[in-house]
């Protein structure tokens, strides 16, 4: 981005410089290579794991940087912004969360040194089942206690990074639904230590890789009496859906980040591509059909920005943020989608070829609309919860 | 061994440079960075501090927002900062030129005493090339340019290799105090990290402003009046006559019009 098109480009300007010259290292080549290997981006991975951007919300009593939720949101829009997708690593800020707000000092002690300082990574997430999407309450892996273990059998679904991670955040049934008062009840969160990949197998747990429409690595994982100890267990048992919940208002919120970083590169590429591609003697962008949709789509991206600002603000100063962030995501991922669609149609023929990295960003913020919750399941957040209409599902 | 490194903010390399409305410079309205060969100078400093002790000082030359290149100076591992601040009228208008700035650079520095003074080979705004080379000589102190490695050589000596044309080198030893500018490429730079970025805000960042130092933008001896943007143009020129006659005129226009033979 070189004419600045973001008003609150000085934000944070450290941060952002910081960013911005790491993720300028790694250019459109090295993000076509990775995906045509399928790979995962490793070295891309470890420089920000190295700079400490991924442990910014480890407060700095455990070793990490201690950042507010807008600082961290930063991080995640300048990677975005550059080029690159946060989606390699994002969670390790996200899951953080739950251990941060709900582990006892204990575990925060045994494992929050470690993954400020890179050695440890916590990168996956289980909770989504084939069966139980939205409806986290509905899901079938159950954790058995035995003696001072849990054993854990189930499916999980859409669990990513899990080859690229030392510790997995996992939900499961404790008590039957049919035996507690609330659906929400009953279930709990455990920290697995996962075994190295040639042990797993024995150790009562294998996973699948799910191919998908990005390059992104996501595995569809079974359980069966996978032991974990007792003391892993987050929060208290069957109060699990609580300390899960808790963490997404922050993940919607870095989520929305995300989407204004990809905005920003989209138009960025199109307002460059419109300026620069003469056709019939001008700039394509002289024409009002070419135009118009950029700056549509800028107009909405900034309106998405001030409302991601916004919801950061009320988490960090702990007020209630559920409406803000679920608004944030859903009119940053709307306005993302949109630079997308402008983007690719300010270049034509040339948006599809794969050297222009723009198809791979379009098909990456196209899954914003989709997870980590779906632009619908935001809607009837708030008509539910904040226009008082009644309950639609 | 004690550093000075001279870094300068310029826009950023592929900025979409737009004049202003005199055309006596571009339009702020870019994004900026810390100029190519002095980032390279500030690694080739960190590094001999961290392998032969010493204190990085950063400072630049600039408006306010030129101190965002000590910021990151600072959060890679400087010391401490210096930010001649040149004033809100520096932005936008044409940039000191090679001798305002290596003056108030040794007016600013008078009174402390450093091993290395370090450059950028050039920048790349302006691309003088001799604010070092000046500084060099309004210091008394011996310089070496296109600088592509340096290390100690014993007592207040270095030994530094230059490149010179066609693949070839230069070995010099010098003594110190010298001033050196900095080949770009010589070295990998470092990221700054988090943590970095955190202690940097507790780091000395000095200001003062050119008036302070008894320097002013007046001091500019090269002016510039009126920039133009090379004008893209494409024609195309018949040549008629004999095979002969229009050989001959293809190779007059290759050579003399388009200077490609």
């Amino acid at each position: 981005m070189q004419a600045e098109l973001n008003p609150r480009a000085g934000l944070h300007a450290d941060i952002r410089a910081a960013v911005r010259e790491l993720c300028g290292t790694f250019g459109g080549a090295y993000w076509q290579e990775v995906e045509a290997a399928g790979g995962y981006p490793e070295a891309f991975v470890a420089a920000l794991t190295g700079a400490g951007w991924l442990t910014a919300l480890i407060p700095e009593a455990y070793g990490g940087g201690g950042l507010t939720l807008e600082e961290a949101s930063v991080i995640l829009e300048e990677i975005n912004r550059s080029g690159a997708n946060s989606g390699a690593c994002h969670a390790q800020m996200y899951t953080m969360g739950t251990l941060l707000r709900h582990g006892t000092e204990a575990q925060k002690q045994r494992w929050l040194p470690p993954l400020a300082r890179g050695e440890l990574r916590l990168q996956s997430f289980a909770v989504t089942e084939p069966t139980a999407g939205t409806d986290t309450t509905r899901i079938r892996t159950v954790a058995q206690r035995e003696g001072d273990r849990y054993l854990i059998s189930g499916q999980k679904v859409w669990t990513s990074r899990l080859p690229h991670t030392d510790l997995l955040l996992l939900l499961a049934r404790t008590t039957p639904l049919e035996a507690v008062r609330k659906r929400g009840e009953g279930l709990s969160v455990f920290l697995l230590e996962l075994p190295p990949a040639a042990e797993r197998e024995a150790a009562g747990m294998s996973a699948r890789p799910i191919r998908n429409m990005v390059n992104h690595e996501t595995s569809e994982v079974f359980f069966e009496r996978f032991a974990v100890p007792a003391e892993n267990l987050i929060g208290t048992e069957g109060q699990g859906l609580r300390c899960i919940l808790d963490g997404m208002n922050a993940e919607r919120i870095l989520i929305a980040a995300e989407c204004i970083g990809d905005g920003f590169w989209f138009l960025e590429r199109a307002r460059r591509y419109a300026c620069e591609r003469v056709v019939f003697e001008r700039p394509i962008g002289q024409n009002q059909g070419v135009q118009f949709p950029i700056a549509r789509a800028y107009a909405n991206l900034l309106a998405a920005d001030l409302m991601r600002y916004d919801a950061a603000a009320r988490f960090d100063a702990g007020q209630s943020a559920g409406a803000a962030a679920n608004t944030a995501k859903l009119l940053a991922a709307d306005a993302s989608w949109e630079c997308a669609n402008v983007c690719l149609q300010t270049h034509g023929g040339f948006g599809f070829a794969a050297e222009y990295d723009i198809e791979r960003k379009f098909r990456e913020t196209r899954l914003y609309q989709v997870a980590p919750i779906s632009t619908n399941l935001i809607l009837a957040y708030l008509a539910e919860h904040v226009l008082g209409l009644p309950r639609s599902y | 061994m004690k550093i000075l490194v001279c870094l300068k903010q310029v826009p950023a390399k592929d900025a979409p440079l737009k004049l202003n409305q005199a055309a006596t410079w571009i339009r702020e309205d870019v994004s900026f960075e810390t100029n190519e060969p002095d980032a390279f100078a500030l690694e080739a400093a960190l590094r001999l501090k961290e392998a032969h002790g010493g204190e990085v000082v950063a400072l630049t030359l600039g408006p306010a927002r030129a101190a965002q290149v000590l910021r990151e100076a600072l959060a890679k591992g400087a010391d401490r900062a210096i930010h001649l601040d040149a004033g809100e009228a520096a932005a936008g208008a044409p940039p000191l030129d090679a001798f305002a700035i290596a003056e108030a650079v040794s007016r600013a520095i008078a009174g402390e005493s450093y091993d290395l003074i370090l450059t950028g080979l050039q920048s790349d705004d302006a691309g003088y090339g001799q604010t070092g080379v000046i500084l060099a000589e309004l210091l008394g102190a011996p310089h070496a340019t296109i600088i592509m490695q340096v290390e100690p050589a014993g007592e207040r000596r270095i030994k530094v290799k230059r490149e010179l044309e066609s693949g070839n080198f230069q070995f010099v030893e010098m003594p110190t105090p010298a001033v050196l500018t900095i080949q770009s490429g010589i070295n990998k730079l470092r990221y700054a990290t988090l943590m970095g970025i955190k202690q940097a805000k507790n780091k000395p960042l000095a200001r003062m402003t050119l008036e302070e130092i008894g320097a002013s933008a007046g001091l500019n001896r090269q002016l510039v009046h009126r920039l133009f943007v090379p004008s893209k143009s494409k024609g195309t020129t018949l040549i008629s006559g004999s095979a002969k006659e229009q050989a001959a005129a293809l190779v007059a226009h290759l050579r003399n019009d388009a200077h490609v033979i």
